[in-house]
């Protein structure tokens, strides 16, 4: 386990059940297509390397002499999860889904924006959610019990969704064409910055409860961000929050974020958010119709 | 950020290239850090040695060379030195400042035998 923050691997669940974690990359993905049962495949990469002394750099083996050599590799870290998250990217993009990964510090109001970005959209725009937590099904249930169609992934020891997890929840869940994905990732302002999901956004969630200097604690969230919602804007009256400083300071991270002032509570920035969105989906849907 | 999930994918990559290349031993490993990639060298360190345990990297040395961080200063239109994302730019003070370099992960090369 990570002695930094305790992620660990191997208890990842989707909706109760155990992810299928490939030790080496798998093929193609395989979506469901509606209306059809599951496809998969079963990747199998052999490579038996036969054991040839003379590979090393001089070409010959003498016995006793070192066969050490320097190989380069250039490659990225986490080059794994980027193809898994560019799978995921050219899937949504093909099929007009706006997809958006919501991150915040836990407590921040994300499930329950959530549920009321859901019950503003009323039916009128098909989407689906994704929830990521450590432990429980809490959060999905309550998005289903708002109206949406819902998958749990529990991380277990994990710290953040990864773009296999997503690709795994997105072949399970019946994603429409032309429509809207929302990934509640994990609350933690640290991990999930780095952690591609093949979104076309990510949506950090600031609540005015929390430090006007979170950003500049947390940097690499803030700039990792398209757009911040300063969430429960409602209490700013009973609080020393100073709602300017903090944009200021998620601005010194990242000059060009988009800030919308919101409260789920009262309602306050719901519009400008809902635009937002369906101006997301409306580009989504206009660059896949150009591509195809 | 999160060490362990980055020292296996560091061990995968090896792995991968070790099948590939046909080697058995990793005796040392180079990594670059971009100085902005948000990774603590200490803890990967150590979650390195423990996850290539009885692995062909098991015992590798592990070399982390750190590449600065570098930004793109809005008002003064040039490239500057950047520490940390919450500073402001030693020229004019400002903050707006496009991280430009510096947040680098890579497994650069390997010694192997």
């Amino acid at each position: 386990m990570c002695t930094t923050c305790g992620c660990g691997i191997g208890q990842t669940l989707i909706a109760g059940h155990a992810i299928q974690r490939p030790r080496k990359p798998g093929g193609e993905m395989h979506y469901r297509v509606r209306g059809e049962g599951m496809t998969h495949v079963h990747p199998h990469g052999h490579i038996h390397d036969p054991i040839d002394s003379g590979a090393g750099p001089a070409g010959t083996h003498a016995p006793g002499m070192s066969q050490a050599r320097m190989v380069k590799i250039e490659r990225d870290i986490l080059a794994k999860n980027n193809d898994y998250a560019d799978q995921n990217r050219r899937y949504l993009s093909a099929h007009g889904i706006f997809a958006l990964n919501l991150v915040s510090s836990p407590g921040s109001g994300k499930t329950t924006l959530l549920v009321k970005t859901i019950e503003a959209l009323n039916g009128a725009q098909p989407l689906a959610v994704i929830e990521g937590d450590q432990q429980t099904d809490n959060d999905a249930a309550r998005i289903r019990a708002a109206g949406a169609p819902a998958l749990q992934i529990n991380t277990g020891k994990g710290c953040h969704l990864d773009a296999h997890m997503v690709g795994q929840a997105m072949q399970q869940l019946d994603l429409q064409d032309d429509s809207l994905l929302l990934i509640e990732n994990v609350g933690n302002l640290v991990c999930p910055a780095g952690f591609d999901l093949g979104e076309a956004h990510k949506v950090v969630i600031l609540s005015v409860t929390e430090g006007e200097d979170k950003p500049l604690k947390y940097p690499d969230m803030f700039r990792a961000a398209a757009v911040m919602l300063l969430n429960k804007c409602d209490l700013l009256p009973y609080l020393e929050f100073d709602a300017d400083l903090a944009v200021e300071y998620a601005r010194r991270i990242n000059p060009t974020l988009r800030v919308i002032r919101i409260s789920a509570t009262s309602g306050e920035g719901m519009p400008e958010w809902l635009e937002w969105i369906a101006t997301g989906c409306r580009n989504t849907v206009a660059a896949k119709q150009l591509v195809a | 950020m999160h060490e362990m999930s980055i020292a296996e994918s560091v061990l995968q990559i090896i792995e991968d290239t070790a099948r590939a290349e046909g080697y058995n031993k990793v005796k040392a490993v180079w990594l670059e850090i971009g100085q902005l990639a948000g990774v603590e060298k200490e803890s990967l360190r150590f979650c390195f040695d423990v996850v290539t345990r009885d692995s062909v990297a098991q015992d590798a040395r592990l070399e982390i060379i750190e590449t600065a961080g570098q930004g793109w200063c809005m008002e003064c239109a040039c490239n500057v030195a950047v520490t940390a994302r919450y500073e402001p730019c030693p020229s004019c003070g400002g903050f707006r400042i496009v991280v430009t370099g510096g947040e680098e992960m890579r497994v650069k090369e390997l010694e192997v035998e």
